[in-house]
């Protein structure tokens, strides 16, 4: 009797507990976009995602999860499979139908705002943080975010640099940045030019068009492999070749993510590029 | 094979060279594979949701889990149906056009409905955000799909005004102005896509690589509503298609309504094929290996092979599907990798056998 007593005592006392735990917060979380795994991950909320899409793979745990494929091309079913209690996704998540599938599935989905501004990361960290049920987390995250930020931008770019960020140069042709990218917001965040401008968006320019751009240094993303041939092929574009940029044999390469994705981790990304820009000259 | 070849020879009805006892023991054998292959379709996801235990389940009058009749109701009833349509509707494209240019390399895109779906689809994607608010908000995820198919429709009456002249539609002239369309058409394509940004440009090469994911019962539903009527319609062509095996003037003398039955082919295949393009993309390799795997198997007559191609078509393009949503779960495959490389070989070992280079 007393036994049995005392255990029903007990699992009430675990349902007690349990209850508003499963009720209020979402503990199967599908994660997409690269910034708001980050964000979830430095939250310490990483044990709380059972999935994420292609391009979150930092930090490394995040690559145990499983991968749901690329953000704009869900699969519903795919998605569902893995029962997830709520979907936190960088904006443009698709396709369409996908998502209205899912939201007739009854999984909340919370949209992130995806824009290459300071203010957003500000906006991406308190979002997630209100999702996950995390608000004075979220909030003192956000403010040591926006801290070291401001503390990697004291120092500056010792003179005027301008920047040309080639995204690729698949056959000699230079794909670069101009305004409205990621990598724009990244340069002029550091105070530096970006070298290319007139058009929005990443496009592939001309040769004469990077002549005429003048850059001082190329900025890259950092690809695994041999970085001096990778250099010597790059300086041996006959176009790069005669920039000052050529001349000095000035490049950056960067993690990806880290530089463009406006999350956690750009102070960061910030402080290397001062740095690196800084270090050029000397 | 061996089985139904005997019964041929055995067969009571059978003359030297018809196949026609074996066609449509080979129609039956398709539509129990289709059959098969439906229900394997509905059991076989990324969830480990069991439609027969969930069928059963509401026959009981149990209660169920709401996400398994979600992921059974709105998401695999609906792309299974649309993977039917979708098989059959470019399976027996690809016949119609094989029989009417009599050139077995024919295949829908042949008309012109591939390069002007393509850029009605690339148009939408990368111009959509400059519509009026009103119109993009009538069309909403529609849009693509309606662009496709007007695409289609336009560039094939294009074609066929082109080629039409004193009411006899010229098919080598056919061919060739395709061919200066579809130049053109990817002209207009590549401008597009110099314009579209980054995420437009992603969502262009999935588009062209085909998907059945996103089928929601709208989409289905003017799927059916179109391709339908157009492979009832294909049903009718088969005689006057065996006649023109005999080329424009034979089928002519043996009474063959020859420029009737290249507008029926036509319209059909523009409907069927446009439709099956706007709701999934592009699909390669089906149009072209199903007819022919049907044609050495059961023969060129056009009433087995229509029929039996729809079949085939569908069990195909459905296997397919299961595959590409469950290789790489919980993401997905586009269709159009898997129909390649499973298409691709077996083609190519079809050929070779065929030549006798291999013996296997």
């Amino acid at each position: 009797m007393i036994r049995l007593s005392l255990g029903s005592i007990f699992s009430l006392f675990v349902i007690f507990l349990a209850a508003p735990h499963a009720d209020e917060q979402p503990s199967r979380i599908v994660s997409l976009g690269g910034s708001v795994t980050e964000i979830v991950y430095a939250l310490g909320e990483g044990d709380r995602l059972v999935a994420r899409d292609t391009t979150s793979n930092y930090p490394p745990e995040a690559n145990d999860l499983p991968d749901v494929g690329y953000i704009r091309r869900l699969s519903a079913e795919g998605v569902l499979s893995v029962d997830p209690d709520l979907i936190l996704a960088e904006e443009g998540a698709g396709p369409p139908e996908v998502v209205a599938q899912l939201h007739q599935a009854g999984v909340p989905m919370v949209d992130v705002v995806e824009t290459p501004t300071v203010e957003a990361i500000r906006e991406k960290i308190l979002t997630v943080g209100k999702a996950l049920g995390m608000e004075a987390d979220a909030k003192t995250l956000a403010d040591k975010v926006m801290q070291d930020l401001e503390t990697a931008l004291e120092t500056p770019v010792s003179a005027e640099k301008r920047v040309l960020f080639v995204l690729s140069m698949q056959g000699g042709r230079i794909m670069a940045s101009g305004q409205d990218t990621a990598a724009d917001g990244m340069i002029e965040l550091v105070g530096a030019t970006n070298a290319m401008e007139g058009f929005s968006g990443y496009k592939t320019v001309t040769g004469e068009a990077v002549i005429a751009a003048a850059p001082d240094v190329i900025l890259m993303m950092d690809r695994s492999g041999d970085h001096a041939m990778a250099n010597d092929d790059l300086f041996a574009h006959p176009a790069i070749a005669t920039t000052p940029a050529g001349e000095n044999r000035a490049v950056i390469r960067m993690d990806g993510m880290r530089l463009l994705g406006f999350s956690v981790r750009t102070p960061e990304a910030a402080q290397e590029l001062i740095a690196a820009l800084n270090g050029l000259g000397s | 094979m061996v089985a139904m070849s005997e019964i041929g020879v055995n067969s009571p009805m059978d003359r030297p060279g018809d196949r026609s006892t074996r066609a449509r023991l080979l129609g039956v054998c398709l539509a129990v594979l289709l059959a098969l292959v439906v229900v394997f379709s509905l059991t076989t996801g990324a969830s480990g949701i069991n439609a027969v235990e969930v069928i059963a389940g509401w026959l009981r009058g149990e209660q169920m889990a709401s996400r398994d009749v979600i992921i059974l109701w709105q998401i695999r009833l609906p792309r299974t149906l649309t993977g039917i349509a979708v098989g059959a509707s470019l399976a027996v494209s690809g016949a119609l056009m094989q029989g009417l240019f009599r050139n077995p390399l024919a295949d829908p895109g042949i008309i012109g409905v591939s390069a002007g779906a393509g850029l009605g689809a690339i148009g939408a994607i990368v111009l959509g955000g400059m519509l009026p608010v009103a119109l993009r908000d009538a069309a909403s995820i529609y849009l693509v799909p309606i662009a496709a198919f007007f695409g289609a429709w336009l560039s094939m009456l294009l074609l066929y005004r082109i080629a039409t002249r004193q009411g006899r539609t010229s098919v080598a002239m056919m061919l060739l102005a395709g061919i200066a369309l579809a130049a053109l058409a990817g002209a207009f394509s590549g401008m597009m896509i110099f314009i579209a940004d980054d995420a437009q440009l992603r969502d262009l090469t999935f588009w062209g690589l085909g998907s059945l994911g996103g089928a929601t019962w709208p989409k289905v539903a003017t799927a059916y509503v179109i391709m339908t009527p157009a492979l009832i319609c294909a049903l009718f062509l088969t005689r006057g298609l065996n006649g023109l095996a005999l080329g424009e003037a034979g089928a002519f003398h043996i009474g063959i309504p020859v420029q009737r039955v290249k507008i029926l082919a036509i319209l059909c295949v523009g409907a069927a094929t446009g439709a099956a393009v706007a709701v999934s993309g592009g699909i390669g390799f089906v149009g072209i290996v199903v007819p022919h795997l049907l044609r050495l198997m059961s023969g060129p007559d056009h009433r087995f092979l229509i029929p039996n191609a729809a079949l085939l078509g569908a069990s195909l393009l459905l296997i397919a599907d299961v595959i590409a949503r469950v290789i790489m779960a919980p993401a997905e495959l586009p269709i159009g990798i898997i129909t390649a490389v499973l298409g691709g070989p077996f083609f190519l070992w079809i050929l070779l056998r065929q030549r006798g280079v291999l013996d296997m």
